[in-house]
């Protein structure tokens, strides 16, 4: 199969847990992060109005531009980074190969 | 205070919570409909009423908006009656198993069979991670600005980046004895205007504006005396403050329904998928607010949730009586008494 790609969530221990999403789906990050049992609430189901699915990117290629809607979001909470990034809004596609994200507490 | 009686209280006006009205109505139960928010139809009027639908059957495309209206149209032969912009609080148990549903302004509604169909749940303000913030709550920590005149000559922290904490600091600096703002970010994504306002404010010295700042400390005998601001992840430093007020908008939570004595899951309400029912007899759960294995958010699949719940409270308000399934289409839809 060549049409997935590989994410890893970080671990509070450092480890790297690596999953495989089919880009061909039109998934996001988050239903990826779901899908794998990961501690995602992702309330609102992927409008960006809940922040509940929110991670820090730790690297990563070009990542698509923010929407009002996120970077709002985003703006609003407390304990945001520079690099944070609601994970609803990122597609799955062979850009984000390698992706590496840590998932945030719930403020 | 407002006391209401009817057979089923149903917590939530939003599509899934509208078609229990009617599937309840087929088979002649009266229902009250209780929603925190101002108007019907939950998050498809509040967060999307422009946006289409394409997994409505029957529709290949609606409005959000055009559903809840058709909604409100289909239900209207069963007269439900509505108690809204109002949270529900408490439900009672009575001794002869039926229900009292109270709201937040003491409206309580008499009823046989509970509803929850409360979508995401509702919106509370989103708490800071900060050690003993909750101890400090109405003694000097709030979350939203009710009375503006409250803080008049007071001593203000405000923290947020978002449009209502931009609005309140520049509402609140020509009131309060001294005003400060504190934003993790060095710019504000929020209307170009209010955050132009605040810059301005600040010049003036009317605002104290302390950028890239954390507010990571709370601290005060009895009432909140002072909090301790990280400014640039270095320097900390303590303002005395009478108030400190976080505004980092709102998170959708279960909220009082916590409380309930519910079977929760992952924030959802465990039910039993032959209908719906919730681990307390005649309290049922559904559309996005319950769960179950296999469960999906979809409308469509909180319709089918009423359904089986209508025919399953059915058999609480009418004891030893047979449920027969009756098609509209053999019988009409039969108008409820007013």
């Amino acid at each position: 199969m060549t049409d997935t790609i590989n994410i890893y969530v970080e671990q509070d221990n450092g480890e790297r847990i690596a999953l495989e999403a089919p880009t061909d789906m039109g998934l996001s990050v988050m239903e990826v992060l779901k899908a794998n049992e990961f501690d995602v609430q992702a309330v609102c189901g992927g409008m960006a109005i809940c922040a509940t699915c929110h991670v820090e990117v730790l690297q990563s290629g070009e990542l698509p531009e923010m929407n009002d809607d996120e970077a709002y979001m985003l703006e609003t909470l407390p304990h945001a980074t520079e690099s944070s990034r609601l994970s609803c809004q990122l597609r799955v596609n062979p850009e984000l190969d390698g992706l590496v994200v840590r998932i945030m507490p719930e403020a | 205070m407002n006391r209401i009686i009817t057979d089923i209280c149903i917590v939530g006006a939003g599509p899934v919570g509208l078609f229990a009205v009617f599937e309840a109505g087929l088979l002649k139960m009266r229902c009250h409909v209780v929603d925190a928010l101002p108007a019907v139809g939950g998050q498809l009027s509040e967060i999307y009423p422009k946006k289409p639908i394409y997994d409505i059957p029957g529709f290949p495309e609606i409005l959000a908006g055009d559903l809840i209206k058709n909604l409100e149209k289909q239900i209207a032969p069963f007269h439900p009656t509505f108690t809204l912009g109002e949270r529900v609080e408490h439900l009672n148990k009575q001794e002869d198993g039926s229900f009292i549903v109270s709201t937040v302004d003491g409206t309580e509604i008499a009823c046989k069979v509970v509803v929850i169909a409360g979508g995401l749940g509702s919106f509370e303000p989103r708490k800071p991670a900060i050690e003993n913030l909750e101890k400090y709550e109405g003694k000097g920590v709030t979350y939203m600005v009710r009375d503006p005149e409250h803080f008049r000559d007071k001593r203000v922290v405000l923290a947020g980046g978002g449009d209502s904490a931009l609005d309140w600091a520049i509402y609140l600096s020509g009131l309060c004895k001294e005003l400060t703002l504190v934003h993790r970010g060095t710019t504000f994504r929020g209307a170009p205007e209010s955050a132009e306002k605040v810059v301005t404010l600040a010049e003036e010295a009317q605002i104290k504006l302390l950028l890239k700042s954390n507010v990571t400390e709370v601290h005060g005998e009895e009432n909140l005396e002072k909090v301790t601001v990280l400014i640039d992840n270095a320097t900390p430093h303590e303002i005395e403050a009478d108030y400190f007020i976080p505004l980092f908008g709102l998170v959708p939570k279960l909220g009082p329904l916590e409380n309930w004595g519910l079977e929760l899951e992952k924030n959802a309400i465990l039910v039993n998928t032959e209908d719906y029912s919730t681990n307390i007899p005649g309290v049922y759960a559904i559309g996005d607010i319950n769960t179950y294995p296999g469960k999906l958010k979809l409308i469509l699949c909180g319709f089918h949730e009423a359904a089986l719940m209508a025919q399953s409270a059915y058999n609480i308000l009418n004891p030893g009586k047979k449920f027969v399934l009756k098609y509209t289409t053999v019988n009409g839809i039969q108008e409820l008494q007013a």
